[in-house]
C-alpha cells in the first residue's frame, strides 16, 4: 500500500478575477503502514490537498498514485477511489442524517454496493474500532449522542467502507480534553489494527509529535518543510516564521537547554522529554 | 450551479447608481415593475429597455453579471413562452394534431417573455447596486409609517437582513455536506427521478440540522449583546436623500409620463 503525489497544482477560480493558487508543485509519498501528519495555517492549502487525495477535486496538473494506480488520469471510477481512500472531513458529526447509528454507518458501504451480511459485519467492526459498544448504540438516533460520540460514529461511517488509506481532517477540533485523548487513542488503534496508512491534519503539535511517522508543513500552497517529526521540530526558526509552534515537550527541553548547555535532548513527546531529563539529572548527580 | 443565482448579490462599485439612497432605488424598482405592466405595445418595451440599459451603463455593472441572473430563471421564462405560444386562441398560423399556434399566441408569448426578462433584470440591477444592509435599512424606513397600524417594520427588515446574510453561509454549508457525503460514496448524478430525490436526503437532513444550530447560535449572540428589538435603536450610518436622489425622482416622473404616452403609439 502506498500513496504518491507528484507535482500537484491547483488554482481556485482559474481565469477569473479572484484567481488564487491553492497548491503549487506539491509532491510527497507515504508508504505501507505509515502515518503522515500535516501541519499548516488556515488557508495554507491543507484541505484542498486532502480533497485531491480522494478525487473530490481534480488537479490542474500533476498526478496521484494509489497502490500503483493513477487516480488522476480520468479513467479510474470514483467509487473505486473513494473505497480505497476514506476522507473524514472537519466536524464530521454534522454529516450524520439517518434514524439510527447502524443505518448511518451503513450508508457508505451501501453506496459501494456491498452485500447485506458484509455491510452488517463491516458496520459492527467499524463501530467497535472507534471504541463504541455496537449493541448499545446501534438503534439509537445519532442525534442523541454526545459530541465526541457523534464524531466517532461519523468516523466509523468512513472506516466501514474498508479504506486502505484513512484521512482525518482535524479530528480533535473542538473536543474537550478527554474526548481529545479518546480520538487520538482511536486513531492509533485504527492504524495498528487495520494496518492502513493514516493521514491526519492537526493544529496540535503534541498530537502530531505523538502520532506521526512523517510530517509535512504546508505554507501558501507549497510544502515548506517535511521529514520525521524530530527533523521538522528541530527547525524552530522556520516554523516560527510560519506562525507555528513547537510541541510543548520540545519547548520545555529547549528552555532547559538554554539554561543548562550540557543537557542533550531531541525529545518531542512528554514521555521522551521526561526520560531525557531523568537521565540528565542522574548523570549530574554522578 | 447554485452559485449562478445572483439574487441578492451585490456588485461592489462607486457609480451614481450605487450612491443613490436605497429608498430611491426601491421606489424606482417598484415603479419600473408597475410600468412594465402599464406598457401595452412593443414600443413601450423598447423605451423601457433603453432606459434600463442606460441605468446599467451608468452603474458600470458588467452585463455578464446581469445576464447570469437570468440563466437561473430561464426555465420559468421558457415555460411561460411555450404556454402562451400554444394556449392563446385566435388566427391560426400553424396547426399539427392537437397543437395550434396562433398569430395572437406568438405576439403574447414574445410580449410576456420580454416583460419577464425586463422585470428580472430591473430588480437585479437594484440588488446588484445596493448593499443588502442598505437595502433592508431602506425598506425599514419605507415601512416605518405602517408601524402605526401594527406592521413590525424593524422585525421584517431584520428578518430580510438575516436571510440575505445567510445565503452564502448556507451555500458553503451545502457544499461541505455534499462533499462529505460524496466521500462516503454518495452518488447524486445517476438514477431515475425518485432515486435522485431520495439521494437528496443525506444532504437535506444535515442541512436542516445545521440551519437550526446556526440560527440558535445567532440568537444567543444577539441576546448576549442585549438586542431588544427596534425600539430606541440608533444607526451607525443614517441614510439621507441627496441631490442625486432628487435628480432620480425627476427622471422617474418623466419616465412614467413617457411610458403612459407610449400606450397611445400606433404604428
Amino acid at each position: 500500500m502506498s500513496i504518491e503525489v507528484r507535482d500537484l497544482n491547483y488554482i481556485y477560480n482559474a481565469g477569473m478575477p479572484g484567481e488564487t493558487v491553492a497548491l503549487r508543485d506539491v509532491s510527497f509519498d507515504v508508504c505501507d503502514g505509515e502515518t503522515l501528519g500535516i501541519i499548516g495555517h488556515t488557508g495554507s492549502g491543507k484541505s484542498t490537498l486532502l480533497q485531491h487525495l480522494n478525487g473530490l477535486i481534480k488537479p490542474a496538473s500533476g498526478e496521484i498514485i494509489v497502490n500503483g494506480q493513477c487516480i488522476t488520469d480520468g479513467k479510474t471510477k470514483m467509487t473505486e477511489v473513494r473505497r480505497k481512500v476514506g476522507l473524514v472531513f472537519q466536524y464530521p458529526e454534522y454529516q450524520l442524517f439517518e434514524e439510527t447509528v447502524a443505518k448511518d454507518v451503513a450508508f457508505g458501504p451501501k453506496n459501494l454496493g456491498m452485500e447485506e451480511e458484509e455491510i452488517e459485519e463491516k458496520v459492527r467492526n467499524a463501530v467497535g474500532l472507534v471504541g463504541l459498544d455496537y449493541e448499545e448504540i446501534k438503534d439509537m438516533s445519532p442525534f442523541e449522542l454526545s459530541g465526541g460520540m457523534k464524531r466517532r460514529v461519523a468516523i466509523a461511517g468512513v472506516i466501514a467502507m474498508g479504506p486502505e488509506i484513512l484521512i482525518l481532517d482535524e479530528p480533535t477540533a473542538g473536543l474537550d480534553p478527554s474526548a481529545h485523548r479518546d480520538i487520538l487513542a482511536m486513531g492509533r488503534r485504527i492504524h495498528d489494527e487495520m494496518g492502513i496508512i493514516l493521514i491526519f491534519v492537526s493544529h496540535n503539535m503534541a498530537d502530531i509529535a505523538m502520532l506521526s511517522d512523517k510530517v509535512i508543513v504546508m505554507s501558501e500552497g507549497t510544502i515548506a518543510l517535511s521529514g520525521t517529526p524530530k527533523e521538522v521540530f528541530s527547525q524552530r526558526e522556520r516554523l516560527e516564521v510560519m506562525g507555528l509552534a513547537l510541541p510543548p515537550a520540545r519547548e520545555i527541553t529547549e528552555l532547559i537547554k538554554s539554561k543548562a548547555p550540557a543537557f542533550k535532548s531531541d525529545a518531542i513527546t512528554i514521555d521522551e522529554a521526561a526520560e531525557d531529563i531523568k537521565t540528565y539529572l542522574e548523570e549530574a548527580r554522578g | 450551479m447554485i452559485r449562478d443565482i445572483t439574487l441578492g448579490q451585490y456588485y461592489p462599485g462607486d457609480s451614481a447608481v450605487h450612491r443613490l439612497d436605497a429608498r430611491t432605488k426601491i421606489i424606482a424598482t417598484l415603479l419600473y415593475i408597475i410600468e412594465l405592466f402599464v406598457v401595452n405595445n412593443f414600443w413601450g418595451f423598447l423605451i423601457a429597455a433603453a432606459a434600463l440599459f442606460a441605468v446599467i451603463a451608468v452603474s458600470r455593472v458588467p452585463l455578464k453579471f446581469i445576464f447570469r441572473g437570468l440563466t437561473a430563471v430561464f426555465l420559468i421564462i421558457a415555460f411561460t413562452f411555450v404556454l402562451n405560444l400554444f394556449m392563446v386562441e385566435g388566427r391560426v398560423l400553424w396547426h399539427w394534431k392537437f397543437l395550434t399556434i396562433t398569430y395572437e399566441g406568438v405576439h403574447r408569448a414574445f410580449f410576456m417573455a420580454v416583460r419577464l426578462v425586463l422585470l428580472i433584470i430591473g430588480s437585479s440591477v437594484m440588488t446588484l447596486t445596493t448593499k443588502p444592509v442598505e437595502l433592508t435599512d431602506g425598506l425599514e424606513k419605507l415601512l416605518k409609517p405602517f408601524s402605526k397600524i401594527g406592521l413590525p417594520s424593524h422585525e421584517i427588515a431584520l428578518m430580510m437582513t438575516i436571510a440575505l446574510r445567510f445565503i452564502p453561509t448556507l451555500m458553503e454549508e451545502t457544499d461541505k455536506i455534499i462533499k462529505a457525503q460524496q466521500a462516503r460514496g454518495a452518488d447524486f448524478e445517476s438514477g431515475n427521478l425518485l432515486q435522485r430525490a431520495k439521494s437528496l436526503i443525506p444532504i437535506l437532513v444535515p442541512l436542516f440540522v445545521s440551519s437550526f444550530r446556526i440560527a440558535q447560535d445567532l440568537a444567543l449572540a444577539m441576546e448576549a449583546r442585549c438586542y431588544r428589538g427596534g425600539g430606541g435603536r440608533t444607526r451607525m450610518n443614517e441614510i439621507k436623500f441627496r441631490r442625486g436622489d432628487a435628480v432620480a425622482a425627476v427622471l422617474m416622473v418623466l419616465f412614467l409620463a413617457v411610458i403612459i404616452a407610449s400606450r397611445f403609439i400606433t404604428l
